[in-house]
């Protein structure tokens, strides 16, 4: 039964740890995405101009209304056609096509940094607000105040966040094997159609994401000891 | 932007509106009854009960939904016990298949729900139901119950839009609901961007509907002190 997982050319083994190496670095650029997109629209959402405040509720109301596998369609089929019209007004006009594990990156960080938009956005409502006045009274401003000063206190807060939005993105991935990344979902697929083992080919998948998604929490739960270190103890959990 | 496409194909895409209100209804109603025996096996405080239930909720929040509905839809179709059972009227069909995962994760997600509930139920209305005589069944119907239903609303129907989006997953098992005609519509016309903002807009109206009478519910039920 377990020979269909041994490694080399007459077995699905490595083609498994593969795919799962696959979905994992998809996850990861596309949770770095989304934290750039989510710093980016909470800074938006916090700031005092009403026109950015508008864009940035927009986005996080329709990615959070809309089905992911919708917003992967619209940049599987119009993802080249954007980057080549963008390509044309600076005068390029050759023919460009994006590969799948960008497009996923795209799509899934597009959809992540709406969760890491409300998570960054409560983190930095939740620092006191006597770091901001405590920091200005210093003559900081810009970089000085919200890098040095605002910035790592967001980061602790949002740690545990994040980490939710990590188990989401995690598992938002398997849609992307719909474009044709060989990642876990599609990689047993595509072993359970030459096999004709769909069962053990899919148990095989299960138990991948869920050593992905317990190795994950642990990291997480170190870094979050790690970094609330000297603050509040963490009690029973 | 090609109007005229978009006109037309917000007819046809409108025709998988009744699958998707179908399969989520479904899956909603026996999705809440699992999810009230998880939440009640989870709090009863014996081990043989709690762990299993436990290990559910963890199996199905740890796994995306694609898989879940590729293995119950792919997956349990490979034994020839399956095949010659009497479920098999049942497993064979895409919209069975479809329903019964889509049941089998909200029930997971929604028994948390549940439990947060019935946990936040301050224990002086318990301790106040026992004085006034009340036996255990009759306390919970008639004090945890209606507070638990009161405390879950709100993160019910979050729960309820997440099944709306979800239930676009089973147009990939060929159920031609909203999601799987735009894609036909899609890959036909290739025009992305104009059949994205037809269908999504439909979602967008379907989730403010919902979120509309989840709203209206709260403020019908009224709020519960916390002591």
């Amino acid at each position: 039964m377990f020979e269909v997982f041994s490694f080399g050319s007459s077995g699905w083994g490595d083609e498994m740890l593969m795919g799962a190496l696959m979905t994992v670095l998809v996850s990861a650029s596309s949770l770095l995405l989304g934290i750039l997109i989510g710093i980016i629209f909470a800074a938006c959402k916090l700031s005092n101009i009403f026109i950015l405040k508008i864009i940035a509720n927009t986005y996080t109301t329709i990615i959070r209304g809309i089905p992911e596998l919708l917003v992967i369609y619209l940049l599987f089929f119009g993802g080249s056609g954007a980057v080549m019209y963008i390509a044309k007004i600076f005068g390029y006009d050759g023919y460009i096509e994006l590969n799948a594990f960008t497009i996923g990156t795209i799509a899934v960080g597009a959809i992540s940094g709406a969760y890491s938009t409300e998570v960054i956005r409560g983190a930095v409502n939740s620092v006191h607000k006597g770091q901001f006045e405590a920091g200005k009274t210093l003559g900081l401003n810009g970089y000085g105040l919200y890098g040095r000063v605002i910035f790592p206190q967001v980061a602790r807060i949002a740690l545990p966040g994040i980490g939710n939005v990590w188990q989401i993105t995690l598992k938002d991935t398997a849609l992307i094997s719909v474009t044709g990344l060989v990642e876990i979902m599609r990689q047993s697929r595509i072993a359970a159609g030459s096999t004709h083992e769909p069962f053990i080919f899919y148990t095989a998948a299960i138990i991948l994401y869920l050593v992905i998604t317990r190795l994950s929490n642990i990291l997480f739960d170190k870094a979050e000891n790690t970094y609330s270190k000297g603050f509040i103890s963490k009690g029973a959990r | 932007m090609r109007f005229e496409l978009m006109y037309e194909s917000f007819f046809k895409i409108i025709e998988g509106i009744p699958l998707t209100l179908q399969v989520v209804s479904i899956s909603t109603v026996l999705g809440l009854a699992l999810a009230i025996i998880v939440a009640l096996m989870r709090i009863s405080g014996k081990k043989s009960m709690s762990i299993p239930a436990y290990y559910f909720v963890y199996l199905i929040r740890g796994t995306p939904l694609l898989l879940q509905l590729y293995f119950v839809y792919y997956g349990l179709g490979q034994f020839s016990f399956i095949r010659e059972s009497i479920l098999w009227p049942i497993l064979k069909e895409p919209y069975w298949c479809g329903i019964i995962t889509l049941t089998i994760s909200t029930g997971a997600y929604s028994s948390e729900i549940i439990r947060g509930g019935i946990l936040s139920v301050s224990k002086n209305f318990i301790e106040a139901s026992g004085a006034l005589g009340l036996n255990k069944i009759k306390t919970f119907l008639l004090i945890t119950l209606p507070i638990t239903v009161r405390q879950a609303l709100p993160a019910y129907g979050n729960e309820l839009i997440l099944m709306v989006k979800a239930s676009s997953l089973i147009s990939i098992i060929t159920l031609m609901e909203i999601t799987g005609i735009a894609r036909t519509i899609i890959s036909k016309t290739y025009a992305p961007v104009e059949i994205f903002l037809v269908a999504g807009s439909i979602y967008l109206i379907i989730n403010f509907i919902i979120v509309l009478a989840v709203g209206l519910a709260e403020r019908k039920l009224g709020t519960v002190k916390a002591n």
